[in-house]
């Protein structure tokens, strides 16, 4: 299916991206409601970032309701058209409906299209990283990354791991770290003046879960700290020991110790991926903490009529939260009543996680961890004094800052450095503009204008 | 699922795969942490976020230049090269 349309001549009822929670949920309604639907996912299997496994792999004290998300992709897989592998890198939108452009294939790059009258965007998140020095050296992975690399992968990120950052995720990553044998030095939580056992997430709606995290992170031992934060790793090929600041409530350093570790898991939230939205005109606003999502209707409608969105791209929530949302929006692509007690729960789990949100913000001190060398953004290899060069040149915003000095060219498109270089700036987040979402190589964008029927 | 394990080489170094992981979950695995230099401070890379978004981790795969080494699920044979 070289560069040619997929389908038939007038395609699906509904093209989902992103096969984890949220989009498995939302398929799985509109096929069993009788709409032909298609889903594509860029990994090897269905479970985005939540439901990794190994294939085969059932084991479920890595993954909260993995049983039941496999019985939905099974489902999923006789009922509608999974097209895993796929990269989806633009949409375009006409008078008749939709075109989903894809890359198939891990290594081959085969270029894709696919028809559809509507499109769920369900593309999930990733962590949000804030820079430090030495935050670019091996052995310093983001939280996600960690956890990919355990859940996904069976692999432990290091014998000896500080995991760091803010937020609820660093519980699970952390108590899955130990339950596999690693030594974990520390968890250091930025935000709060609480201790583990008045963590937020106990108080509500997950507390068994987190409960569950909490106590393996007693049983293995592992100190829990809060208002304490990595400010530098050190290392010359790789990390081999962090410096460790007490925090004060803006998390300005207060006071240092150095522990040794040979990785890092760090990372301050999430950031959700909505660029195929917004370059469909689709609106964005700053969710609570401070991160773009799409703007969403009762129904899971974005401002773009047949453009829905469900899970992290909608704010970020969770599995349980997307797969609610997932639903909701299926029902409403295929025309039929949201049940009432979709609408409630979702009214419930997100109130939960704007709770959430806010008991973890990211606070300015930060900036003040950065020397002149830091590398801000990692691509491009801009330091810090390149961003206060180019702001005394002139450049008040972000974007000025990335023509001047770059931050945010380079391969990852900002994705890592995004957010810091706008809090740099002074101003809140913007949504992104990346009008191809995957790299393509030019011989691939040549056969879509050569093959594709107009 | 019980299938059995294989190797790729890494630079013609054998390194043990087992089905399903991407090429670098087991170069990290194999104690392989850091694969590549960057153009401007030859500063060490190897995996950071892990899921294809920080393209940190590029390397060649059987002669394909710039390769996610953290999403390409690693197949018998495969031949790694690093820079």
């Amino acid at each position: 299916m070289t560069g040619t349309m997929t389908g038939n001549m007038t395609g699906y009822d509904l093209l989902v991206v992103g096969g984890g929670p949220a989009g498995v949920a939302g398929a799985l309604t509109a096929a069993r409601a009788g709409l032909r639907v298609a889903l594509l996912d860029a990994g090897p299997r269905l479970g985005g970032q939540y439901f990794r496994h190994l294939p085969g792999a059932t084991d479920g004290k890595l993954h909260h309701g993995l049983d039941r998300f496999l019985r939905q992709s099974d489902a999923l897989h006789a009922s509608a058209d999974v097209l895993l592998g796929h990269r989806v890198w633009t949409i375009t939108r006409d008078p008749a409906g939709f075109t989903v452009q894809a890359l198939a294939g891990e290594r081959e790059e085969e270029p894709v299209a696919l028809r559809g009258a509507a499109v769920l965007i369900a593309t999930g998140a990733h962590d949000r990283p804030l820079p430090f020095p030495g935050w670019d050296l091996p052995g310093v992975l983001t939280p996600g990354g960690a956890q990919a690399l355990l859940k996904g992968h069976g692999v432990a990120a290091g014998r000896r791991v500080v995991v760091a950052g803010t937020g609820p995720f660093l519980l699970p990553v952390a108590a899955g770290l130990a339950r596999a044998g690693v030594k974990v030095a520390a968890v250091l939580e930025a935000s709060g003046g609480l201790g583990l056992a008045r963590h937020p997430v106990l108080a509500a709606a997950k507390a068994g879960e987190a409960a569950g995290y909490a106590a393996t992170l007693v049983r293995h031992r592992v100190p829990y700290r809060t208002r304490s934060a990595v400010v530098r790793a050190h290392g010359d090929d790789e990390v081999t020991h962090v410096t460790v600041a007490r925090l004060d409530r803006d998390w300005r350093v207060r006071s240092t110790e150095t522990v040794e570790c040979d990785t890092v898991a760090v990372g301050y939230g999430f950031l959700p991926q909505i660029e195929l939205a917004t370059q469909l005109g689709c609106a964005s606003a700053n969710d609570a903490d401070g991160s773009p999502i799409l703007t969403v209707d009762q129904e899971q409608r974005t401002s773009v009529p047949g453009v829905y969105a469900a899970g992290e791209p909608a704010g970020v929530g969770g599995a349980a939260l997307a797969e609610i949302e997932g639903r909701i929006a299926g029902h409403a692509v295929a025309g039929l009543a949201v049940p009432e007690h979709l609408l409630l729960r979702r009214t419930r789990l997100r109130s939960f996680a704007r709770a959430l949100q806010e008991a973890y913000p990211v606070r300015p001190g930060w900036q003040d961890w950065l020397a002149a060398d830091t590398l801000v953004c990692r691509c491009e290899e801009v330091p810090l004094s390149a961003v206060r060069e180019a702001q005394e040149l002139g450049a008040t915003d972000a974007r000025s800052i990335k023509l001047l000095a770059r931050p945010g060219m380079g391969w990852c498109q900002g994705r890592m450095c995004g957010y810091a270089v706008s809090c740099l700036a002074g101003e809140a987040p913007q949504a992104p503009r990346r009008p191809v979402a995957q790299p393509i190589t030019l011989g691939s964008l040549e056969r879509i204008s050569d093959d594709q029927p107009r | 699922m019980n299938q059995d394990g294989f190797e790729i080489t890494v630079d013609g170094r054998p390194v043990p795969v087992r089905p399903g992981q991407s090429i670098g979950a087991a170069l990290h695995a194999a104690g392989i942490r850091s694969w590549r230099r960057t153009r401007f401070g030859a500063r060490p890379r190897g995996l950071f976020c892990g899921i294809g978004v920080c393209f940190d981790c590029l390397l060649s795969v059987n002669g394909a230049p710039e390769q996610r080494a953290c999403l390409v699920e690693a197949r018998p044979g495969d031949s790694v090269s690093t820079s």
